[in-house]
């Protein structure tokens, strides 16, 4: 199966209309769209009068958004949150950190600035779920019953699946990893900038797991390009992008164009290539192939880890049990209401979530709300047709100051929100200022429940 | 798909622009309720003057493309399709119609502000620095 396949899924909800096409009016707005500003016109549904506790494992992008627009929806509940994080990290921040144009501190907010005030919030992690008895248990022995839960862990970065990778290392002797946080980001960075200076061999990859924004490693591979053009170190540099699998992006419209622009760049592609192990002192990167192991030495890379579902979720009685998702411990949901498949009183969202598509923020926010109209349903007693059908929008930079607006759903159709306006397969400005100045205030908007 | 929610684009806005949401915002609506009260009171446009801003609104309409490319950290060379000149058009648009109107409005009511004369002066007269260097030259202003 292809694991590339990264979503900023679509609510369908019974009352919407179809998209207007507006399109010159829309060109202004057009700004915020990739960003997951197109919303539902309808007007705010009813306050639900109840009384469940609900709790929300997780205070990130979709912990958050949850607990905003529970607050929100429901009227009399009871709601706690539980995450030992204190920082917030926006992790789409990543990227422009990392290509120097953001300071570390551009990702990083406060967790409680986010909180309704209703919300209890308990700093500990989630040792265990306990989805039999309706409770889990914390990292402090606290036991917390409910009548819902949201699931909201995300991934854990298992850096320790690659041999030699030593993460206190990153920053220095050419070793980058953008992913693991906004610091780690900026001393890729400062990496990146002595590397520029001089040019060289530089490796690119993505792991064979499932991950967050699968855009993120073709990105950074096109932002490495344009910088060492800008410094005038590309033609002494070799650019190579090692794909997990026989494409690019699982989306094969869009691998095909990001092929052609790669060949454009000239930026060397491998082919189901893995990383294995790395040696950081002697630049040195191991990779498995069909054919066997491949060496590759190397003057810059960005190790991007296996990712898979958070710990405590993974080893819970939530995770899928068998097929593709279940060797990563990914959560049984139903692709369309994110409910658990065998715990109807559980919802998961975000990156935690066992569905093809929608580890990206912009997915939390199409699939959040319709995970809670589907529970506020439940609790008013009526039905709801909330549906996520797996729509996915990625500004893919593909140099500084342009990007395409890659937008698309379960079944790999391309879903642009302003078709003869932003082309999708079009390396635009208008999609880079768009992931500059409008994807932030968007997602904090979403953790506020006010977009 | 979904139709743009004006409450959303709001909040999104407010997050985006901060402080300067309300300060632009002031502004904007400062600029076209002296422009509109001008016009009632006047009940014409004034050609020369109209024109005169439209020329000084220039100016505004660089500087939105120079504040966009600023906070964008990239720039109108970056203009990769027909979308994309449409948007440096609207922005430069934007800047130069709410350039022209706040302009319009500014010299319409110069000679209604009170203590305009000794504003104008303060701008005519060169500062105080420059009247210290200026006062060594032969040809200097320092006496005027
Ligand atoms: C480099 C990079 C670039 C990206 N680019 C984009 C982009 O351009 N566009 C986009 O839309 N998305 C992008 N993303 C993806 C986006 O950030 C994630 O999809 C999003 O944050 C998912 O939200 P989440 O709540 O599921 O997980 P997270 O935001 O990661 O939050 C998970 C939370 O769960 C907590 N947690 C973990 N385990 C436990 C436990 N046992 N108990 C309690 N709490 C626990 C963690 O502390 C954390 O706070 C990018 C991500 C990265 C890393």
């Amino acid at each position: 199966m292809s694991y590339s396949r990264r979503a900023l899924q679509k609510v369908r909800l019974p009352t919407q209309t179809g998209l207007a096409r507006r399109e010159f009016l829309q060109l202004g707005a057009a700004g915020l769209a990739g960003a997951g500003l197109l919303s539902a016109c309808s007007p705010r549904p009813d306050r639900v009068q109840t009384s469940a506790h609900i709790v929300i494992a997780g205070a990130g992008a979709a912990g958050l958004t949850a607990a905003s627009r529970l607050a929100q929806r429901l009227d009399g509940a009871r709601i706690t949150i539980i995450d030992p994080r204190v920082r917030h990290l926006y992790q789409p921040g990543f990227t422009l950190i990392a290509a120097g144009l953001q300071p570390a501190r551009y990702a990083v907010s406060n967790t409680g600035s986010y909180l309704p005030r209703d919300v209890n919030w308990i700093e500990a992690g989630v040792a265990e779920f306990d989805p039999e008895a309706n409770a889990v248990v914390t990292s402090t022995g606290q036991r917390v019953e409910y009548d819902y839960l949201f699931a909201a862990v995300g991934i854990d970065l298992d850096y320790d699946a690659i041999e030699g990778m030593d993460t206190s290392l990153i920053g220095q002797n050419g070793l980058g990893s953008v992913y693991h946080s906004p610091e780690a980001a900026a001393a890729t960075w400062r990496e990146l900038d002595r590397f520029a200076e001089t040019g060289g061999d530089a490796l690119f990859l993505r792991p064979a797991t499932e991950m967050k924004c699968a855009g993120a490693p073709l990105k950074y591979t096109f932002i490495v390009d344009d910088i060492l053009r800008r410094r005038g170190t590309r033609g002494r540099s070799e650019l190579t992008y090692a794909a997990h699998n026989n494409v690019l992006f699982s989306v094969p419209i869009v691998s095909e164009k990001v092929r052609m622009l790669y060949q454009d760049r000239e930026v060397d592609t491998l082919y189901s290539h893995v990383l294995k192990s790395i040696d950081p002192g002697a630049r040195r990167a191991v990779f498995d192939t069909p054919g066997g192991e491949v060496e590759r030495p190397y003057d810059f890379i960005n190790v991007i880890p296996p990712m898979r579902a958070a710990t405590a979720l993974r080893n819970s009685p939530l995770a899928w049990t068998s097929g593709p998702y279940a060797f990563d411990g990914w959560a049984e949901v139903d692709r369309h209401t994110l409910r658990h498949a065998r715990f109807p009183n559980v919802f998961v969202v975000g990156d935690a979530a066992g569905v093809p598509k929608g580890k990206t923020a912009a997915s939390v926010k199409w699939q959040v709300p319709v995970a809670i109209d589907h529970l506020a349903a439940e609790l008013a007693g009526t039905q709801s047709g909330s549906r996520y059908d797996g729509y996915t929008s990625c500004p893919l930079i593909t140099r500084l100051g342009r990007a395409m607006l890659v937008e698309f759903d379960y079944q790999d159709n391309l879903t642009p929100s302003f078709p003869g306006v932003i082309a999708p397969l079009e390396e635009l400005w208008i999609s880079w200022v768009m992931k500059t100045i409008a994807l932030k205030p968007t997602y904090v908007s979403m953790l506020r429940g006010e977009a | 798909m979904q139709e743009l929610d004006p409450g959303v684009m709001l909040a999104v806005l407010l997050e985006m622009m901060g402080i300067w949401f309300w300060l632009l915002g002031l502004l904007a609506v400062i600029g076209l309720v002296s422009f509109g009260w001008l016009l009632v009171r006047e009940r014409a446009l004034v050609a020369s003057r109209l024109v005169r801003a439209q020329a000084f609104a220039l100016l505004a309409g660089a500087g939105a493309l120079v504040l966009m490319a600023h906070v964008t950290k990239s720039g109108f060379t970056d203009a990769g399709g027909p979308v994309d000149w449409l948007l440096i058009v609207a922005i430069f648009a934007g800047g130069w119609i709410g350039g022209t109107i706040l302009i319009y409005a500014l010299m319409g009511w110069w000679p209604h502000i009170p203590g305009h004369e000794r504003l104008a002066a303060l701008f005519a007269r060169p500062p105080p620095g420059s009247l210290k260097r200026s006062s060594r030259l032969p040809s200097g202003r320092a006496g005027s």
